[in-house]
């Protein structure tokens, strides 16, 4: 815990130089409105406007935190004002797309390790996709799948499961070539099979691997259901309250749902580092 | 009937080469490590071209290679348009600003233990964020224009790159920095001298994650609002007029663009770190 008092100082500083800036950047509007009726603001008028505003240009902390304990405390989660059940739009996107997207890459790493022929086709082009703004095909999909009549749940999980799917091909195809000669050589001399030396050597000398890809790649399903939410226009989901805010000025909608995108990614991100170290530690892996 | 023969025979025929190549005595050498990936991918298209051919398939749902190929060759002016918008205006000045910001306040934090032991688990977790999401913010502040997009790059990239330069710094070995000290170098001298040049595979592979980062930031922020041009501005509104062979050309642009800047930053890594074990073949 000796990170504690420099992680707390630098996340103060970050809230206070906030504040700073929504002072700054909404004074020009406290200063027109007092211009307009008339009269003149003090410096603690001005403060205080400034961090009460309906549409402020940088709302203030206080206010962001203020309007995500209305929309997730006092608002029934049933409810379409309520950001749990629009977290939980995207969540179930991300979620679909992540395991189908893991499940697929793993897979795609067994055949690369195990053949060769397929090794040398795919994986130059695996770690040339990587360079490519794949997100860019988000709003494609979504479209063209709903010309077909697919919609709801099922076009998002699929910009997710693209989007997780290479990192975790990369990742894992490094963590199954990670046993050294040494370890191959020995199944060799056990005459495993193929399969065997996958289940007893390959798949457990991974694991670090498989966790860190899973990482990156839970991140990366994330942001695809997000920006898969903006094409079809604001219907539900924490992109459509981005592009709704957007649209109407709302930037303490933004700022929320924002807020809200960001616990997501730190749960999603934090269970997996625990799974990640309870694993390890009884593989007797943890370092 | 017949494209859907011709598939099957590329397909077929690919995969046979493919076997065949990766197996003979051959296998190693950079020619057929060149040639089967082409082959991978060649076929790869024959079959797209064949399917979508064979099969009907209408243009609004998969418009075939060849349908791009020639939209692409028409409408050159435009891409070159959106591209120099999209990433010349917008993610290179994005990525120069942000990765400049990023070293420097690296340097900067360098002699404090205190704010890098702080500010290395919070810039560990935004990175992890889904920073795009700041787009509609920096749109309504920076306006419509690339200096909104831009702005969204420069923050995409920041945390990568400074993760990897404060780590980068330490890299270093304590062997090294005592030689330093016995010379009697200031600090100044020692960090040009030798702590910077450690640094610098650490910060190339920052340099490297952040590309694709600084054109998915650039294209998406188009999503939320932009003049009628950029990348993301004619992906967005072409899906909606159903001008998918637009939409795909816009993206081979996209690829193309985000393959070399990462080949650049590559190729200068490579003139940099010629030291580096990694890159002494």
């Amino acid at each position: 815990m000796k990170n504690a008092w420099p992680i707390l100082t630098v996340v103060i500083s970050l809230l206070a130089i906030w504040y700073a800036g929504a002072v700054w950047m909404n004074a020009q509007w406290v200063r027109d409105q007092a211009a307009r009726a008339g009269t003149t603001v003090t410096v603690s008028q001005l403060f205080i406007g400034t961090m009460n505003l309906d549409r402020p240009v940088l709302p203030a902390p206080h206010q962001v935190v203020m309007e995500l304990w209305k929309t997730v405390v006092d608002t029934s989660i049933t409810s379409k004002r309520s950001l749990v059940y629009h977290a939980w739009v995207t969540l179930s996107a991300t979620l679909l797309g992540f395991a189908i997207g893991t499940t697929a890459g793993v897979l795609l790493a067994v055949g690369i390790v195990h053949n060769r022929a397929m090794d040398m086709s795919v994986m130059p082009w695996a770690i040339a996709s990587q360079t490519i703004p794949i997100l860019a095909i988000a709003p494609m999909v979504i479209v063209v799948m709903s010309a077909i009549g697919i919609t709801g749940i099922v076009p998002k999980a699929m910009i997710s499961a693209y989007l997780s799917f290479f990192p975790v091909v990369v990742g894992m195809v490094k963590g199954l070539r990670s046993p050294d000669a040494m370890q191959t050589d020995l199944l060799r001399t056990y005459n495993a099979s193929a399969t065997q030396t996958l289940w007893r050597l390959r798949w457990p000398a991974s694991m670090p691997y498989f966790f860190t890809s899973l990482k990156v790649g839970v991140a990366a399903a994330l942001v695809g259901a997000i920006v898969g939410e903006l094409p079809t226009g604001a219907v539900a989901g924490l992109g459509a309250r981005l592009l709704a805010g957007s649209y109407y000025g709302q930037t303490v909608q933004i700022w929320s749902a924002l807020v809200m995108a960001a616990l997501v990614a730190a749960a999603l991100v934090g269970i997996i580092g625990v799974v990640q170290r309870a694993t390890l530690k009884r593989m007797g892996m943890s370092r | 009937m017949n494209w859907l023969i011709l598939a099957l025979v590329v397909w077929l025929g690919g995969w046979w080469a493919n076997v065949w190549l990766s197996h003979s005595a051959r296998a190693g050498t950079r020619g057929v490590r060149l040639l089967v990936p082409a082959i991978f991918g060649l076929s790869l298209l024959v079959i797209w071209q064949g399917l979508v051919r064979g099969l009907n398939v209408p243009q609004v749902i998969l418009p075939a290679p060849s349908d791009i190929a020639v939209k692409m060759s028409e409408s050159l002016p435009i891409l070159r348009e959106d591209f120099l918008q999209t990433f010349v205006k917008g993610a290179l000045s994005g990525y120069v600003m942000g990765c400049g910001a990023a070293v420097l306040t690296a340097v900067a934090i360098d002699r404090s233990v205190f704010l890098q032991r702080g500010l290395l688990p919070v810039g560990n977790f935004v990175a992890a964020l889904p920073i795009v999401g700041i787009a509609p913010i920096f749109v309504m502040w920076f306006g419509f224009d690339w200096q909104s997009k831009a702005a969204v790059v420069v923050v995409m990239v920041y945390f990568p790159v400074l993760v990897n330069t404060v780590e980068g710094l330490r890299a270093s070995e304590a062997m090294q920095r005592d030689l330093m000290a016995t010379w009697g170098a200031s600090y100044w001298q020692s960090l040009f001298k030798l702590r910077l040049p450690a640094a610098m595979p650490f910060i190339f592979n920052g340099l490297k994650i952040a590309t694709t980062l600084a054109l998915i930031g650039a294209i998406v922020a188009e999503f939320f609002g932009s003049p009628i041009r950029g990348m993301g501005f004619r992906i967005s509104t072409e899906v909606g007029r159903m001008n998918l062979d637009m939409v795909w050309a816009e993206i081979a642009v996209a690829a193309l663009a985000g393959s070399a800047f990462y080949g650049v930053v590559a190729v200068i890594e490579k003139a940099v770190t010629f030291w580096h074990p990694s890159q002494r073949v």
